[in-house]
């Protein structure tokens, strides 16, 4: 799929204008009815641009959920098309759906973390699984884990973890392959504010070294504190679709303070969620 | 390489994980596998049995003590002009005994009998296995029960009917334990299965990993399918272990002595080939119950 840019994490490329190349996610009149009739999504239509970082919010059963599954064909749409880097994946084989999900990162509320795994294994298992070499394991593994700021805890197992230290591996698994889209359903649902700025802060970074990042979250007042671009959906339709300017250039430092600030909790809150971001290479 | 080696991790991991559902599918195929390995060699011998006699040429029939010799000679002629009969041999009261002498071990037996209690008889062999029925059927014309074309023949030695007596029980015996067999067969199938679904249950959040990041089909169900095909390639050795525990220490000590366990051995398949078979149909059979259950169960 020539969905994936050459290897360009981590080398600072200036972002692409938006709307030279097919936006990464785009959605045309899309319409979602599950088989009891419930309605999910009704004519969605929207875009999103290489590179962006994205809020999409809305109340619980609101369609988020049944969104991102359709971004990653574990449902189909009923009518209009969904297309990920202006290919339609309603239209792909049983066969290349494997090879669309490689290319999109997934983080989820509950972790999905392996219990019986280690750190280390359980971000390795994600390349295991899609037949990487051991070389590329012993490279991207430790890499990923150093960027998500747990190279201290590679054998820790999972219930040894904190909640947020939980959801820094989720997020070094989805990632550890480099994934041009990474989708984060409610990733901060189980955490505390504190540990959710950290993991914000963790997917700003991401978005940073040019992997656009769709984070869905039904905390409307955290996003109007973010000034990122913002799709609201209530009862399957969008009801908002706007880019608060003026702050896309801004470090993961500014970003977080600025969060921080918004939701009215001191930046010494959790030194294991800032202590490390602020002079990562990547910001 | 890599790819087989993780596979193999992880069927054995969950094969750990579900120990007791597991030894209940190994213990089922190690049961049934040994009772095939009993059964087939059976069969065999006593199919065999009943051929060898049905596939003897020749009917008997017993003179007479009374018979003179003129109607001895004119019933050889009359037996002689029978279509089909290839040949009519008269066997005397004495050659019969010293057959019958021959054939026993504890001669004492005869020996105690101080009279001949065998008749006379002719042997009467016809050209094709097939057209005996009708030989038999010239001499007596009004069927078995009727009489018979001389007044000197006595009865019948009827081998068809003690090849048929055979059959019967061994088609009886043939039937039940099929039917146990087959029983067997579909409960290993299903419990092999059922280790497979609880292995899937088991493992549903490795599976849901597997798909999130974008894992293959076969990639997800290699390690369940190895999974099954352990489980009965495990039982499958087991089971011949023992079968050839049980052969070394009772059948071979016993062929010697018992003489349709010494028939089986020269007549019918031999040891390694009944074991490459229970074998492949171990592993058949595992492979069958695992691919049964990712379909129904393991949606990817």
């Amino acid at each position: 799929m020539a969905l994936r840019k050459k290897k360009d994490h981590g080398s600072e490329e200036p972002r692409r204008p938006r709307g030279r190349r097919a936006p990464i996610i785009e959605l045309n009149d899309v319409t979602k009815v599950y088989p009891g009739g419930h309605m999910a999504l009704d004519r969605v239509n929207l875009a999103i641009g290489r590179g962006e970082f994205v809020f999409l919010v809305g109340p619980t059963g609101c369609g988020k959920s049944t969104l991102i599954k359709m971004l990653i064909r574990e449902l189909a749409a009923s009518e209009g098309s969904v297309k990920i880097a202006g290919r339609d994946i309603g239209k792909l084989s049983e066969k290349k759906i494997p090879q669309l999900r490689r290319n999109i990162g997934t983080v989820f509320q509950d972790f999905k973390l392996l219990p019986d795994r280690t750190v280390y294994d359980n971000v390795a298992y994600a390349l295991q699984v899609i037949g990487a070499s051991r070389a590329e394991i012993r490279e991207q593994v430790p890499q990923t884990l150093r960027l998500v700021g747990l190279s201290t805890k590679i054998h820790s197992y999972p219930d040894e973890l904190s909640g947020g230290e939980q959801q820094r591996v989720s997020v070094a698994r989805a990632f550890v392959n480099h994934p041009p889209l990474l989708l984060a359903d409610e990733p901060s649902g189980n955490l505390d504010p504190v540990t959710s700025i950290g993991i914000m802060q963790l997917l700003y970074r991401i978005n940073k070294a040019g992997t656009t990042v769709v984070v869905v979250t039904h905390d409307r007042e955290m996003v109007d504190n973010m000034r990122r671009r913002v799709i609201e959906l209530y009862e399957g339709r969008v009801v908002r679709d706007e880019v608060s300017g003026g702050y896309t250039e801004e470090s993961t430092t500014e970003f977080g303070l600025r969060m921080q600030a918004g939701m009215g909790v001191g930046p010494d809150g959790d030194t294991r969620t800032n202590g490390h971001s602020d002079h990562d290479h990547l910001s | 390489m890599g790819r087989i080696v993780f596979f193999f991790q992880e069927a054995l991991r969950a094969l750990k994980r579900n120990g007791a559902p597991s030894l209940a599918a190994i213990v089922t195929t190690v049961v049934t596998v040994v009772l095939l390995g009993m059964l087939i060699p059976i069969f065999q011998t006593a199919q065999g049995k009943s051929e060898e006699v049905r596939d003897q040429l020749n009917v008997q029939y017993a003179l007479y003590d009374d018979a003179t010799k003129a109607e001895i000679a004119s019933l050889k002629k009359e037996l002689e002009g029978i279509p089909h009969v290839a040949e009519v041999t008269f066997v005397s009261k004495t050659a019969a005994l010293n057959t019958l002498k021959s054939e026993l071990k504890d001669k004492t037996i005869v020996e105690e009998l101080h009279t001949n209690p065998l008749p006379n008889s002719f042997e009467v062999k016809a050209d094709d296995a097939a057209n005996l029925a009708a030989v038999q059927e010239a001499v007596y014309p009004n069927g078995p029960q009727g009489k018979s074309i001389s007044p000197i023949i006595s009865n019948p030695f009827d081998r068809q009917q003690s090849s048929d007596k055979i059959e019967q029980v061994t088609s009886a015996l043939k039937v039940v334990l099929t039917v146990i067999t087959a029983l067997l067969i579909l409960a290993s199938l299903m419990l092999v299965g059922n280790t497979i679904r609880l292995s899937i249950y088991t493992r549903r959040r490795e599976v849901e990993v597997m798909r999130l990041v974008g894992a293959t089909r076969w990639f997800i169900r290699w390690p369940f399918m190895i999974e099954g095909v352990v489980v009965g390639l495990v039982g499958g050795l087991l089971a011949i272990l023992i079968l050839w525990l049980g052969k070394i220490t009772i059948v071979d000590p016993l062929s010697d002595s018992i003489g349709v366990l010494a028939a089986q051995n020269s007549t019918t398949l031999g040891f390694p080939a009944l074991v490459a078979i229970l074998f492949a149909a171990s592993i058949f059979v595992s492979t069958i119950g695992s691919g049964l259950t990712l379909r129904r169960f393991l949606k990817v």
